[in-house]
Formats: structure tokens, C-alpha cells, sequence
């Protein structure tokens, strides 16, 4: 009875949504584990990460030349998994800009990203022990319009020519117009992010791109913190188990079985 | 407290976000009728947070134009035009829908599209500037994307085939069909690694948020 409450008498979960289930516990399993042995002490190896191991020589150039740094959060809402990681990259490189006294300019397309930025500046001051030295008129609204911000942001661009760019979060068709710009001004410039059709516009006009996953790992990169490289760990793991998927589909394909496929196609 | 309360209702609208994406919404009224809510909420709380940013918007330049800053003039652009559309959106909308605003509209067709029409076409000579950039063979991998490049672009207009017939090159070996195979065969492969990994790291970073693992993008509540 109090079952029928809830639930009508058709299906609860979705059918066609079986695999991706089973597959996401699979997967916070394996977080959980590696969190288990990252906390009992356990060496996580990470592989060098060019783009990210440049940040403090780009900080360090921009305070060197007197000039300030950009950091772009891309253009997408706080409900996108890349403006996520694009904070917290942010905090991290806050961190490292209070420490070295410079200036760091945030402008967003998304009030609400702009809102969560302010809080994760504050912070990254706070960590740095310089929470006075944080200008929050740098961290300002622009337009929501996609060519208004990327008119505007250029426009910062060359008045102020920083030196060192960061472009990382989810771009559109403007990736290419920011990272050009940021190229002619003679800035470093590194960028990141998800969106497959933007990386070539960034790795042909940047001097570091995050491909894809990198921009999920580099907040963890970063900070070095145990429990976040645990998920990267994880990641590697599921990879593991992907590789071993993949070749047995391939041997099923060469064989003429093909329920691999219907098994995953759900 | 600032962060604790914080991450529970993130641990409890994320849980219950991924519980909603596996639960069928139509035959479950309780989940679909919460989901709706949340998502409700999310446009609410956008309007309230785009006062606050047109708010910090003008506040910057207001502060541009008190200090005689020598771009002031672009400050009072700003502000003129951002007063001006909100006056004329907000008080000369009669119908219900701002569509039917005659000057709101005329403002929208001769300003805004055509500025944003001049930015988009500039990526023309962006990508002439890039792409000769990219394409400057100094070492072997460049050289190997000149020539992908330079094969995929012939490749896909009708010139290509004309080569292809000119030089004798049917079937598989024609400049058409290699262009095909790279975009086909070597371009998904690295399209589709690359995906895999967006997918893990999207997952990951979405369970360690969830868990509280990850915070800071909501600083420390210091």
C-alpha cells in the first residue's frame, strides 16, 4: 500500500538507463576505494601535466612585467560540470596570485558564476593570508550576451594587455576570437576545456591547452591534495576496465557475436 | 555552519538530481513534481543573481566616470544603453510578451544583431591567422596535420574529384575517400578518446562535489 503511494504500477527505474546505472556505482565505488587508500597514505603517481606545471612561470612572468593576469571561466551556467572545474582552478590560481601581489581580472558572462567566483577569490586570499589585498571590483559581471562578453573581454585584453590568459572552462564559437586576441597582445595563455570542437581553436592560438579530462584534473593537479587525486585514480581504473571491454567487444565483432552490443547500447 | 550547511544541500539536490536522471518522472509524481520544483528554482534564483551582475556592472562604471578614467566615454555608453533598453523593456511593454514591443524590438534588430553579427565575422580572418599558425610544417607532427588538413579541405569541394579523376585515383584512393577515412577512422578515434575522458572526469568531479570531497568553488565560509 504505502509502496503504491509512491509508485504507480508502471516501471520505477528506466530500462534503457540500466548500464549507465551500474556503471556510475561501478565508478563511485572506485572513488571511494582510492579515497580509502589515498587517506591510509598510498603514493598516487600523476603524470606531468605541461599546461599545469606552467601556471606559477606564467604568474610569475605577470608580476615580473608589472602586468596583471585573466582568467576566464568560459561561458556556460554554474550548472555545467566544466564552470565547476574552472572554479576551482580559479581558487587555485588565486592562491598563487595573492601570494606573488598581482592582479587577477575575473569578468563573467553568468551572475551566478560570478557570485560562486567572489566566494572562491575570497577564500583563495584568505588561504594566501592576504585577504586585504584582493580587489572584488575585478571580479565583475559584463553581459550575458555570447559576442557582447567576448567584444568586451577583448576589449579588456588590449587595454590592459595582460600577460598571462587563462581561458578554462566550456567556449563556444568566440574561443577562437579570445585566444587570438590574447595571442596578439603576446600573453601566455593557457586554456582548458570540454568542448571537443573548441580544442584545435586553442591549441592552434595557445601556449598550453587541457584536453578534455585535464580541465577535471587540475584542480586536483594543483593542489596535490590526496582526496582529490583519489578520483583521478579512479578514472584510471575505470579506463582499466574499459580497455579490457573494448578488446573483448572487438574479438566478439571478429567472431560475428554481437551482444556486446546490445548489452551496452541500453 | 557557512560550509556545512552549504555541502548538505549540495550532497541532498545532487543525490537526488542523479536519483530523478535513473527514475521514470511520469509513473513516480513525487519525483517528478520535486524535480520540476528544483528546476523552477534555478530560473528564480537566476533573475534575483542578474540584478546583483547588472548592479556590479554599473557600479564599475559608475566608478570609471568619478575617477575621469580617460576610457569614461565607453562607461557612459554602457550606462546610457543598459538604462535606456531596461526603461523601454520594462515600462513600454503593454502585451504580454516583450516580442510585441516595437521599439525594444527595433533596438534588438538595428544594435544588437548587427554587433554581434560584426564579431562573429571577424572569426573569419581569426581562423586564416590561426590556421596558418597550425600549418607551418617545423616538425613531423605538424607536417602530418598539414597534410591531413591539406587533404580533408581538397577532399570535401567538388575540385577534389576533379584531381582525383585527373590523376587516375578511383575508388578507396581517391582524394574524396581518403578524406572521408581520416575524418571517419583516425579523427572519431581520437574524438571518442577524448569523449571517454570528458565523460570520467565530468562524472568524477560531479560525485567528489556531490560528496563534499571538492569545495572549493564555495571557499571556505572563513
Amino acid at each position: 500500500m504505502i509502496f503504491n503511494f509512491f509508485i504507480s504500477s508502471d516501471a520505477f527505474f528506466k530500462a534503457d538507463h540500466e548500464v549507465t546505472l551500474i556503471a556510475c556505482l561501478l565508478f563511485m565505488g572506485a572513488i571511494l576505494y582510492t579515497l580509502s587508500k589515498a587517506r591510509r597514505g598510498a603514493d598516487l603517481y600523476i603524470r606531468s601535466i605541461p599546461g599545469l606545471d606552467a601556471v606559477n612561470e606564467a604568474i610569475g612572468r605577470a608580476t615580473e612585467m608589472g602586468k596583471p593576469i585573466l582568467y576566464c571561466p568560459g561561458l556556460s551556467s554554474a550548472a555545467d560540470v566544466a564552470t565547476l572545474a574552472s572554479l576551482n582552478i580559479l581558487g587555485r590560481v588565486a592562491q598563487r596570485v595573492a601570494n606573488y601581489e598581482s592582479r587577477l581580472i575575473v569578468p563573467h558572462r553568468d551572475p551566478i558564476v560570478m557570485t560562486v567566483a567572489k566566494e572562491t577569490l575570497k577564500d583563495a586570499y584568505l588561504q594566501a593570508g592576504k585577504p586585504e589585498i584582493l580587489n572584488e571590483e575585478d571580479n565583475f559581471f559584463i553581459t550575458e550576451d555570447q559576442f557582447g562578453y567576448t567584444a568586451a573581454v577583448n576589449g579588456i585584453m588590449v587595454r590592459e594587455r595582460p600577460a598571462t590568459v587563462f581561458l578554462q572552462g566550456m567556449f563556444f564559437a568566440e574561443s577562437l576570437l579570445l585566444a587570438e586576441t590574447g595571442n596578439s597582445i603576446g600573453a601566455i595563455q593557457i586554456a582548458g576545456t570540454d568542448a571537443v570542437h573548441q580544442l584545435p581553436f586553442f591549441v592552434a592560438s595557445c601556449d598550453y591547452t587541457l584536453i578534455g579530462e585535464e580541465l577535471y584534473a587540475a584542480g586536483a593537479y594543483l593542489s596535490k591534495a590526496p582526496d582529490l587525486m583519489s578520483s583521478l585514480k579512479a578514472a584510471d581504473l575505470i579506463k582499466g576496465i574499459l580497455w579490457v571491454l573494448i578488446v573483448i567487444g572487438l574479438v566478439l565483432t571478429f567472431v560475428g557475436n554481437a551482444s556486446i552490443f546490445e548489452v551496452f547500447g541500453k | 555552519m557557512k560550509t556545512k550547511l552549504p555541502v548538505t544541500i549540495a550532497f541532498l539536490t545532487g543525490l537526488f538530481m542523479a536519483f530523478a536522471y535513473f527514475v521514470e518522472r511520469d509513473n513516480v509524481a513525487w519525483v517528478r513534481i520535486l524535480y520540476e520544483e528544483l528546476n523552477q528554482n534555478n530560473i528564480v534564483l537566476a533573475v534575483f543573481v542578474l540584478f546583483l551582475g547588472v548592479g556590479t556592472l554599473l557600479i564599475r562604471h559608475a566608478k570609471k566616470i568619478r575617477d575621469k578614467n580617460s576610457d569614461s566615454i565607453y562607461s557612459w555608453v554602457v550606462i546610457v544603453s543598459t538604462l535606456a533598453v531596461a526603461y523601454i523593456g520594462l515600462f513600454q511593454t503593454t502585451g504580454e510578451s516583450i516580442g510585441a514591443n516595437e521599439n525594444f524590438q527595433w533596438i534588438f534588430n538595428n544594435f544588437q544583431v548587427p554587433l554581434s553579427a560584426t564579431m562573429f565575422s571577424l572569426l573569419a580572418f581569426f581562423v586564416a591567422s590561426a590556421a596558418y599558425r597550425a600549418f607551418r610544417a617545423r616538425n613531423t607532427e605538424a607536417t602530418l596535420l598539414l597534410i591531413a588538413a591539406a587533404i580533408v579541405m581538397i577532399g570535401r569541394v567538388p575540385i577534389g574529384s576533379v584531381i582525383s579523376d585527373s590523376l587516375s585515383l578511383t575508388g578507396s584512393f581517391s582524394l574524396p575517400a581518403i578524406a572521408e577515412w581520416i575524418l571517419d577512422i583516425p579523427n572519431t578515434a581520437a574524438k571518442r578518446a577524448i569523449t571517454i575522458g570528458i565523460g570520467l572526469g565530468m562524472t568524477a568531479t560531479a560525485i567528489k562535489i556531490i560528496f563534499g570531497i571538492e569545495r572549493t568553488y564555495m571557499g571556505s565560509g572563513k
